[in-house]
């Protein structure tokens, strides 16, 4: 597992990237964090509310559990983890071999749209952070 | 896995407190956050479960101010310390920049001091990292045992058993009482804070 050395170049165009996709979507919330649980990116009007660095850390861990039962079971990770709440639901999707994507949003958006947007970002995360 | 945003200008490490169940990691963490103001440290983060023992892990992040223009965050983690729980111990090593392993002065606790240390060893191998390359320090836990009755292990037997080839500093202390804590979570960062900025060329 290597360090990562973010850039503004790099940063600036992620956080634009989720911003179009997801925030203008409705969605509250994202993160976008590394397997360790640190922070690479927070986007949102929620952020400065919720107890980011927690989220990211049992994010993370949550991943690295669900991954061993996936093991269990002749996989080698569940790609995405959906966790349905109330009012918010968390969505976590693993978009690169190092990086998670943490969506959290209400009730008035739809999983279907989520899944949709996610898939669409990974792609151009990926390739941002390829050519870092 | 250290985090760094030249952006921000911050710089993320993670430091695990490792050692056998009991030994005081935790403790550690404890004591730091009672006594650390508000403005340095985050919210301390126990994962709930019935008994005082840690099941997964816990989580102080930690913000320790500027060192050449950059803001150091450092995230300290513990680890379950009983043997049954090593898939725990690896899912919390990943990404580990700096280690504290807290040994335990109590006689009984002799093999389980050993027993971490190799588990340590192991679960580090299996990342391609050794404990040569990653900083780390030991604590000798729990010295107020040594003057009363109960049995305990010398100073120089826990360094035949953990330092003979590690060779590293070790402090004595009553984490209960915060006796060495802070002397050690200062010399855990600077070094860890030093082997990645090395790693990545931020200073000479």
């Amino acid at each position: 597992m290597a360090d990562l050395v973010l850039t503004a170049s790099v940063l600036e165009e992620t956080k634009t990237q989720i911003e179009n996709t997801l925030i203008k979507a409705g969605v509250n919330t994202v993160l976008l964090i590394d397997e360790a649980g640190n922070i690479v990116v927070a986007c949102g009007h929620k952020i400065n509310d919720l107890d980011t660095t927690s989220i990211a850390a049992l994010a993370a861990a949550n991943f690295g559990v669900t991954s061993q039962i996936a093991k269990l079971i002749g996989e080698d990770d569940f790609a995405l983890l959906f966790h349905k709440g109330k009012k918010d639901s968390i969505h976590v999707a693993r978009i690169s071999t190092d990086l998670i994507l943490v969506t959290i949003f209400g009730d008035n958006v739809s999983l279907g749209l989520i899944r949709l947007r996610i898939a669409q970002l990974a792609k151009t995360i990926e390739k941002a952070f390829g050519q870092k | 896995m250290a985090l760094i945003n030249l952006s921000k200008r911050e710089i993320h490490c993670k430091i695990i407190y490792y050692g056998p169940g009991r030994s005081g990691k935790t403790t550690n963490l404890l004591y730091i956050y009672n006594a650390m103001s508000n403005q340095a440290r985050g919210k301390m983060l126990t994962i709930e479960t019935k008994g005082e023992r840690t099941l997964f892990f816990d989580l102080l992040p930690l913000n320790l101010g500027k060192i050449n223009g950059f803001d150091i965050r450092i995230q300290l983690y513990t680890v379950p310390g009983q043997t049954i729980y090593e898939a725990t111990r690896k899912l919390v090593l990943k990404g580990v920049d700096g280690l504290v392993f807290v040994a335990d002065y109590l006689k009984i606790r002799h093999e389980k001091n050993i027993e971490s240390l190799q588990d340590l060893h192991r679960n580090l191998l299996e990342r391609n990292l050794t404990l040569e390359e990653i900083p780390i320090i030991l604590q000798f836990n729990k010295c107020d045992l040594l003057p009363t009755s109960i049995p305990t292990l010398t100073k120089e037997e826990l360094e035949t058993d953990l330092n003979r080839e590690l060779k590293t500093k070790i402090f004595e202390t009553t984490a209960t009482k915060g006796i060495g804590v802070f002397e050690t979570l200062k010399e855990i960062s600077k070094r860890t804070i030093h082997y990645v900025a090395t790693k990545h060329l931020l200073t000479s």
